[in-house]
């Protein structure tokens, strides 16, 4: 939602705040900034058929940051005092090592963020408890309904709605609101000794609504179920390498941990990734585009301006199986001289700034994807994953599948139980062989960490075909 | 270099009045029962990397969550403004969001009679005050260390010193108070190393964390450790599918006895959500496995006076030569399952309690982990496992793992890009070799493990 900044949310004066830039402009400090943000968090919660809990969190502070070369000082507050301001600037001012600078910094001009990713009111943000009981409600009773098996079901509903200024020493004044709300829900199937879980959720920066639009919310509960009962039919997963068919949507968490981390700046300016030094080289088959784009309406990964300020923006990662860019905060952009993504991101106000991504996907290729499937003679299909996770440095990274299939001859047959997926992130896309006409993002309940910091993200995929790929189960 | 605060009169800081009258707001909001919790802290971070300080953090924090009960129903708020008029808010807010949702026959604070009575020190609180000199110092020269120990050693991730304190105070509408305070010490080393020809690279880190700064062990033998890590990984490679015995490092074994921990946790068995439903008292491990929670170790870093409702902690038997004996319970979980809490209340100051682990290990053996490894003909030696491929309804198990391959009883070569994967309940009865070697580092804490067999997954 675009409104002006406005510092007197927060208790400050636009003074103040700039009287705080000065006490950070010192000789040896590049630049500097302060991060204004006030949080409403909440959430209801259900299981055994009752809405038994009910929370709401409400923070407010400023983090004050200075950067001299490589070097980040960094305090923060939950008091936004004259005072306070002072003290944080002067803890950040430490790092550069020098005295008060004489020069005043600029000073800030209001911007507005270019766009409105998530046209929001906050009127529609507020919705009465009641109502999202009502909502949780009529989703124990579909999942319920769709199958006698299913015993307990867990639903939650969280909504976050975030005001936040940066003030910076380039001179920019800038604010944005930023709503987000998400949608879980978990159920437990039981057939006699057998007990097994399916999982489904969804959300965004959208509003309430959203969850009751051609009943969504019961379309959501009826896939968790049913998820859960496939799986009591599942059998054990096989062992080694073999082809897999990734499914659209949701498993492109494949780029997020393959690729997209070892493509933040801040590992490869500091060299510690395995893409170090592979800009223009080839890193995947020529039929993989992708993109990191913050700027798609109502994403959960979307933003009007990074945490920096900087508008956010379609950044092409891999054209054709070249590897193009990294993706950029300020501090590393500057420090490698390439170009501001408008991906510095931070958890609240608490955290650092670091290069993370937005919403990460792979662009539509030209294969039917009944044709990738009956290209597999023996392999796996894989349709929803749980998380994963990747090691920077040697590329390695792995994926957790919670609905998955045999494929045999060319057809999609029996059910199998969970398998991490584990391969190497610069060599796994050499091996997409076939990619679908049919791009998918996922439903809105990515968030991904970074040293402890957790952001949320998306991510999509058509489905891909990799020819081979190591599959962690048990059966030989 | 050091410094030493000067101790403080008031133990609470203010927070036992404030408290008070929160409390007493909420009884005239219409709440039947409630508690509170203040927390406060401060930290101070440094990084350094390549001999330089990278980032430097320091914060001061303070936070109260209140949790109200009108009758049967229950809200949890929480807010970082502790002046009149927010907190009156608060307390209407939390009011108005417990009247919203459903009545929960089991919700509602302890008996007034389970309340701790006494709240014994557990030395949790060193009151040295770690300068930013020092610390920059310590980073620097783990860091050096690293790097000296090994040409190979080339690049780094930083090293980082961390130093917090903090104070917790918990009160509720049956009169109860109590408040401790409790600090942090570590360091970790996160070198790299590259192989020379391949120009592959490798990444890993050691770390110690202490309540008292003096029980550090020093910033060199922390980088040489992390050097000795990162460089026997090189040259790693991946080998092919088989099924073999796999022996578990302490930090890898330590996250097989965090799943133990998620299994035992009320909250999980009551939601039919864990794979030990149905098992107390029966043989759910091999009868080398016995586990206690112990919340009252002294300096321990998962100890506590009292749970997050009040409560005295306590050692728990929770394994005993095999037979599951307890699980973690607070009140509200302990009443679904008609069992009487075990002082396992877990409160992050925004949400109602959980469960959570205090001091949860395994009871050491008497083989060296050289030994273990000696025992194995061909197997894995895994020293690090990512990714989250556990289903804890289940007990399904199937990780990214690296480590050594081991080839009659010696460590041959680093192994990299494999799984590991068996079914948890199995595998706690596979368990074949309790370690000697019992270190804590962390609240959950296991000494080496060896487990008969699982697949491991290569080429």
């Amino acid at each position: 939602m675009l409104e002006p900044v406005q510092l007197a949310k927060f208790g400050v004066t636009e003074l103040e705040a700039q009287h705080a830039l000065d006490r950070l402009n010192v000789k040896d400090v590049d630049y500097a900034d302060l991060y204004f943000e006030s949080r409403t968090s909440e959430s209801v919660s259900m299981e055994e058929g009752i809405v038994k809990r009910a929370a709401k969190g409400v923070s407010q502070g400023v983090g004050v940051r200075a950067t001299a070369r490589e070097k980040t000082g960094f305090a923060y507050s939950d008091e936004l005092t004259k005072k306070d301001l002072e003290i944080a600037a002067d803890t950040a001012r430490y790092i550069a090592n020098s005295p008060k600078g004489d020069s005043p910094a600029p000073v800030p001009t209001q911007r507005r963020p270019t766009r409105d990713l998530y046209p929001i009111e906050r009127a529609r943000a507020e919705v009465a408890t009641a109502d999202r009981v009502t909502l949780l409600n009529e989703i124990d009773a579909e999942a319920r309904r769709y199958d006698p098996r299913i015993k307990n079901v867990m639903a939650s509903f969280n909504t976050e709605y975030k005001v936040v200024a940066v003030a910076t020493s380039d001179g920019a004044l800038v604010g944005d609101i930023q709503p987000l709300s998400r949608l879980q829900i978990t159920c437990i199937a039981e057939d006699r000794d057998n007990r097994q879980v399916g999982s489904f959720g969804g959300g965004g920066r959208v509003g309430f609504e959203f969850y009751r639009e051609d009943n969504r919310h019961l379309s959501y509960a009826r896939e968790a179920a049913r998820e859960a009962i496939l799986n009591l039919s599942a059998v054990d997963a096989p062992a080694g390498v073999m082809p897999v068919v990734l499914a659209g949507g949701w498993p492109g968490i494949l780029l997020h941990e393959a690729i997209g981390h070892g493509l933040e700046a801040d590992f490869n300016r500091k060299k510690t990734s395995a893409f170090s030094n592979l800009v223009g080289k080839r890193v995947a088959s020529d039929v993989c585009t992708i993109v990191d784009d913050g700027t798609l309406p109502f994403r959960r990964g979307s933003l009007n301006m990074d945490d920096e300020g900087t508008p956010t923006s379609c950044t092409p990662l891999i054209e054709k199986g070249i590897l193009r860019r990294y993706i950029t905060d300020k501090l590393n952009a500057r420090l490698m001289g390439i170009p501001l993504t408008g991906n510095g991101r931070r958890e609240n106000y608490q955290s650092v700034v670091l290069p993370r991504m937005t919403n990460t996907f792979m662009l539509a290729g030209e294969s039917d994807p009944q044709d990738i499937i009956r290209s597999v003679k023996n392999g796996l299909y894989a349709v929803s994953f749980g998380g994963g996770q990747v090691d920077i440095t040697n590329g390695k990274f792995v994926f957790s599948a919670s609905e998955a299939y045999l494929i045999e001859d060319g057809r999609i047959t029996t059910p199998v139980k969970g398998a991490t997926l584990i391969g190497n992130g610069p060599e796994i896309l050499t091996k997409v062989s076939m990619v679908g006409h049919d791009l998918k993002l996922d439903n809105g309940i990515g968030t991904c960490g970074k040293d402890g910091q957790s952001v949320p993200v998306g991510v999509g995929l058509p489905t891909i075909k990799i020819d081979e790929i190591t599959v962690g189960g048990t059966q030989r | 270099m050091l410094q030493k605060s000067s101790s403080q009169k008031d133990t609470t800081n203010g927070y036992a009045q404030l408290a008070a009258d929160v409390l007493a707001r909420a009884k005239a909001c219409g709440a039947t029962e409630a508690d509170i919790v203040v927390a406060d802290g401060e930290t101070l971070s440094v990084q350094v990397r390549i001999g330089a300080v990278d980032r430097l953090t320091k914060a001061r924090e303070k936070r109260l969550g209140l949790r109200v009960f009108i009758g049967k129903r229950s809200a949890t708020t929480s807010t970082s403004d502790f002046t009149k008029d927010s907190l009156e808010r608060l307390v209407a807010d939390t009011c108005a969001l417990a009247r919203a949702v459903v009545e929960d026959e089991v919700s509602g604070l302890p008996d007034v009679a389970q309340m701790a009575t006494e709240q014994p020190s557990l030395d949790l609180y060193d009151e040295t005050v770690v300068n930013t000199e020092t610390q920059i110092d310590w980073a620097k020269r783990g860091e050096a260390a690293a790097f000296a120990a090994d040409p190979r050693v080339t690049n780094s991730e930083g090293a980082e010193f961390d130093s917090s304190s903090g104070r917790v105070v918990l009160a509720n509408s049956h009169g109860f108070v109590g408040s401790y305070k409790s600090s942090n010490f570590s360091l970790s080393v996160s070198p790299i190393a590259t192989e020379s020809g391949t120009e592959a690279m490798q990444r890993d880190s050691w770390y110690e964390v202490q309540r008292k700064f003096a029980r550090l062990a020093s910033a060199e033998s922390i980088g040489q450790e992390a050097a000795r890590r990162v460089i026997r990984r090189l040259g790693a490679r991946k080998v092919a599918t088989k099924r073999v015995p796999v022996v578990f490092d302490q930090e890898t074994a330590g996250s097989l006895l965090a799943n133990l921990c998620s299994a035992v946790s009320g909250y999980g068995l009551y939601k039919r959500a864990s794979f030990l439903l149905d098992k107390m008292g029966q043989v759910v491990a091999s009868d080398l496995m016995t586990v206690y929670d112990d919340g009252r170790m002294v300096g321990g870093l998962g100890s506590r006076p009292f749970d997050g409702e009040g409560l005295a902690t306590r050692k728990n038997t929770i394994v005993e030569r095999g037979v599951l004996k307890s699980y973690l319970l607070d009140t509200y979980s302990g009443k679904k399952l008609s069992l009487p809490s075990t002082g396992n209340a877990s409160r992050s100051v925004g949400e109602s309690p959980s469960v959570g682990p205090t001091n949860f290990y395994l009871v050491p053996g008497v083989k060296s982990p050289q030994e273990i490894i000696g025992s194995v003909k061909e197997g894995l030696y895994v020293t690090e496992l990512i990714g989250f491929g556990i289903n804890m309804v289940t007990g399904d198990y199937s990780r990214g793992a690296s480590g050594f391959w081991i080839e009659n009883g010696e460590i041959t070569y680093p192994v990299e890009e494999i799984t590991i994967a068996g079914n948890l309940k199995q595998m706690f009865k596979d368990l074949e070799v309790v370690g000697n070697d019992l270190v804590f580092r962390g609240r959950i804490a296991s000494p080496t493990l060896k487990i008969s067999e699982m697949m491991v997954a290569g080429n």
